[in-house]
């Protein structure tokens, strides 16, 4: 075994302390595919958080010459009229004619325009973080009426780059609001159960089991379908937040009342209790401090099941609906195996949610292995 | 152990009342009913509906009743007659329509189970034997890419990719030819051969997450004193690992396999729109949409016992897998 020398060892200071906490990240440092998904999953929030400023165009801009225009295959070297060699990012233009017997539009690379892309350019305007308003964009065509489709146009020649960065803020908020209503439920269920026992528990229990033992899908189908079609957005957007942590929490529920029953009988409980502290004090100040790693790695592994889930419902068009933009919903698009065929870069926004919820998944993995710092 | 199943079954009464009074709540629960939804369909192509006629409409198909009278009904149909009530939407009792639907559905779902069990030891036990070897690392690849893939997506992309470079239109169960054929050798060679992509998108991700339940499990075992013990005897590595070890790590497997079919049969509803199969997903959704409520009811019920059963059943191979366990 090559793990890291145990930190007592050191000769110089004494016994060295080391938190908890930093045995935690020990371990976890020490799991590549977690560390992966760790920065991954960094990088998809940060880059949620700026998405308008990341993608060239406003979600809802649209060239109504380029529908369903092909990617745009970046170059980097060119050379100007002089034949002096160029470096730099740039696009082909594209030329568009129609088939006037399938009644398509037909994009052939046009060589000789070129598109510069350049860096802070103008464009749509919007409030970053939702309040500071700019119109500054991380990169762009110098020309803004030429296209520059990096990952293609969808039906009405938007770009679906854009789009699906604009997604990921619905489409990752969505599983973390989820997540934190059902970790409530978890908590208070699971932790009812596990310390209390008994005719609690049971109960709870069989309750817990009634809900896994009943196909969720059919049932929150009937709920997503029980919305109101014409209320606002936002609303609809909690609602499914909702609905989602419906099946969310049995599960967190379950991860809780086992550790519950494990720590009720150690001797720091019995000590709380012998000190005259309460039970909520005790549940909350001394019993959750000590699985709270295992409800973190629960809760990462919690959030892609509610992105997934997110994604069908919209995907069926009983989530989230059109204006606003989430991966499921950018999905809808894909749904005519035809309009795929020709044009098989909507599914983009699947491959957004596949290397989410992949990375989310490694790195709850990792949380989970490294939970348990005293474990061998 | 006969008194232990009569005891499950018994169970299985309170859970399934309380499944059908959740159903039918949530069916009920969206604002208006069946009889807008006529009305609305009847306005949209141009006829007159006055006030009186909706009322009426409403009272022909006893929607004017509050709920718990409707669900009363609904309810000691079932028990007493066997009837699930009539389909507005469809204008036929619901019998005939569910039942060749759950048939399929049971089909579909339980060949995918299948499919699961047959792939997901065999891959499990070899990672487990040979960690870290690149059987093993292929295997955890594909597994976790497995649970990542949202199911519909994997539809849609084998679709995508068999009408790219096959040419062929796939989906549904059938040919058209044979929709409404009857049985017969040649509709049911068409029905294998359609069979596979269902199968294939469901059960990939339940094969996924039961190929690291296996391989954890008897990782764990066979770090156990008594497998040294059975090789120091001179146990074939064969006899050693399949004898006792793997009869153990394949009891979390038996239990997870009950929420495995539950995924399938639940995830099947999307999957089904998807590959526009002729199973229970559809019409259910297409219910739920009309508030078709005696339909979209039954359809969640009988759901629902599907996997009470299959729970059932895959808790008595528990028992039988797993000496250990005696049922009281």
């Amino acid at each position: 075994m090559s793990g890291p020398t145990p930190a007592t060892a050191s000769p110089h200071s004494g016994p060295a302390v080391v938190t908890p906490a930093h045995l935690v990240w020990r371990r976890f440092r020490r799991h590549r595919l977690a560390m992966l998904g760790a920065v991954m999953t960094l990088a998809l929030y940060v880059g949620a958080a700026f998405a308008p400023f990341l993608a060239p165009f406003g979600p809802n801009e649209y060239q109504a010459t380029y529908t369903y225009a092909p990617p745009q295959p970046v170059h980097w070297l060119r050379s100007d009229e002089d034949g002096r060699r160029i470096f730099g990012p740039y696009v082909h233009g594209l030329s568009v004619s129609v088939d006037y017997d399938s009644g398509r539009r037909v994009f052939e690379t046009d060589e000789t325009t070129v598109t510069p892309i350049v860096f802070f350019p103008r464009g749509a305007e919007y409030d970053l973080f939702g309040f500071i308003p700019t119109d500054r964009h991380l990169f762009g065509p110098a020309d803004p009426d030429q296209p520059m489709f990096l990952t293609g146009a969808d039906r009405l020649g938007r770009d679906m780059f854009s789009r699906t960065l604009i997604g990921a803020q619905v489409s990752l908020s969505v599983g973390l609001v989820g997540v934190a209503a059902s970790l409530v439920l978890g908590l208070i269920f699971g932790g009812l159960s596990g310390y209390y026992g008994g005719a609690t528990d049971t109960l709870i229990q069989r309750v817990i089991e009634f809900l896994q033992s009943i196909p969720s899908i059919p049932l929150w189908i009937g709920l997503a379908a029980a919305l109101p079609k014409d209320v606002d957005p936002v609303l609809i957007y909690f609602y499914i937040t909702l609905i989602l942590s419906l099946i969310g929490w049995t599960g967190l529920a379950r991860v809780v009342r086992g550790r519950f029953l494990s720590l009720r009988n150690e001797d720091f409980v019995r000590a709380a209790r012998l000190d005259g502290a309460g039970p909520w004090r005790i549940m909350f100040r001394h019993m959750v401090p000590s699985f709270l790693s295992h409800v973190i790695a629960a809760v990462t592994l919690a959030i892609p099941a509610m992105i997934l889930a997110e994604t069908a419902l919209s995907f069926l068009g009983l989530g989230l609906r059109q204006p606003v933009i989430s991966w499921g919903v950018l999905l809808q698009e894909a749904q005519n195996i035809r309009s795929v065929a020709t044009a098989p870069w909507l599914f983009l926004p699947g491959l957004a949610v596949v290397v989410a919820v992949l990375s989310m998944n490694f790195l709850g993995d990792g949380l989970r292995d490294a939970a348990d710092p005293f474990s061998s | 152990m006969t008194s232990y199943i009569a005891r499950r079954l018994l169970y299985m009464i309170p859970t399934l009342i309380a499944v059908s009074l959740l159903a039918f709540a949530v069916i009920t629960l969206p604002p208006g009913d069946y009889a807008d939804t006529y009305v609305l369909a009847a306005r949209q192509s141009g006829q007159v509906v006055t006030p009186e006629e909706e009322a009426r409409i409403r009272a022909f198909y006893k929607l004017d009743r509050p709920w718990i009278a409707q669900y009363w009904d609904w309810a000691s149909g079932i028990v007493t007659r066997g009837d699930f009530g009539f389909s507005f939407q469809w204008d036929l009792p619901v019998n005939e329509l569910i039942w060749p639907r759950l048939a399929m559905t049971f089909v579909v779902s339980f060949s995918s189970l299948l499919l699961v069990w047959i792939v997901a030891i065999p891959v499990g036990v070899y990672s487990a034997v040979r960690q870290y070897s690149l059987g093993d690392m292929l295997a955890t690849i594909f597994g976790f890419l497995g649970l990542a893939i949202p199911n519909f997506l994997f539809a849609l992309v084998l679709m995508y990719v068999s009408f790219r470079y096959f040419g062929t239109s796939v989906g549904g169960l059938f040919s058209p030819e044979y929709v409404n054929a009857p049985w017969s050798l040649a509709k049911l060679g068409d029905f294998l051969g359609k069979l596979w992509l269902p199968m294939v998108v469901l059960g990939t991700a339940g094969t996924a997450g039961l190929i690291r339940v296996v391989r954890a499990n008897l990782l764990d075992e066979l770090k156990k004193p008594y497998v040294v013990t059975a090789r120091a005897k001179g146990l074939r590595e064969r006899d050693a690992i399949r004898r006792y070890p793997l009869r153990i790590a394949l009891n979390p497997f038996v239990s997870s396999l009950n929420d495995v079919f539950v995924q399938m049969v639940s995830g099947a509803t999307i999957v089904s729109v998807v590959l526009s199969l002729q199973t229970t997903g559809p019409l259910l959704l297409e219910a739920l949409r009309a508030e078709d409520m005696y339909l979209a009811g039954s359809f969640v019920m009988m759901l629902s016992v599907l996997t009470v059963v299959g729970t059932l059943v895959s808790d008595l191979l528990l028992a039988w897998l797993d000496p250990r366990i005696r049922y009281r």
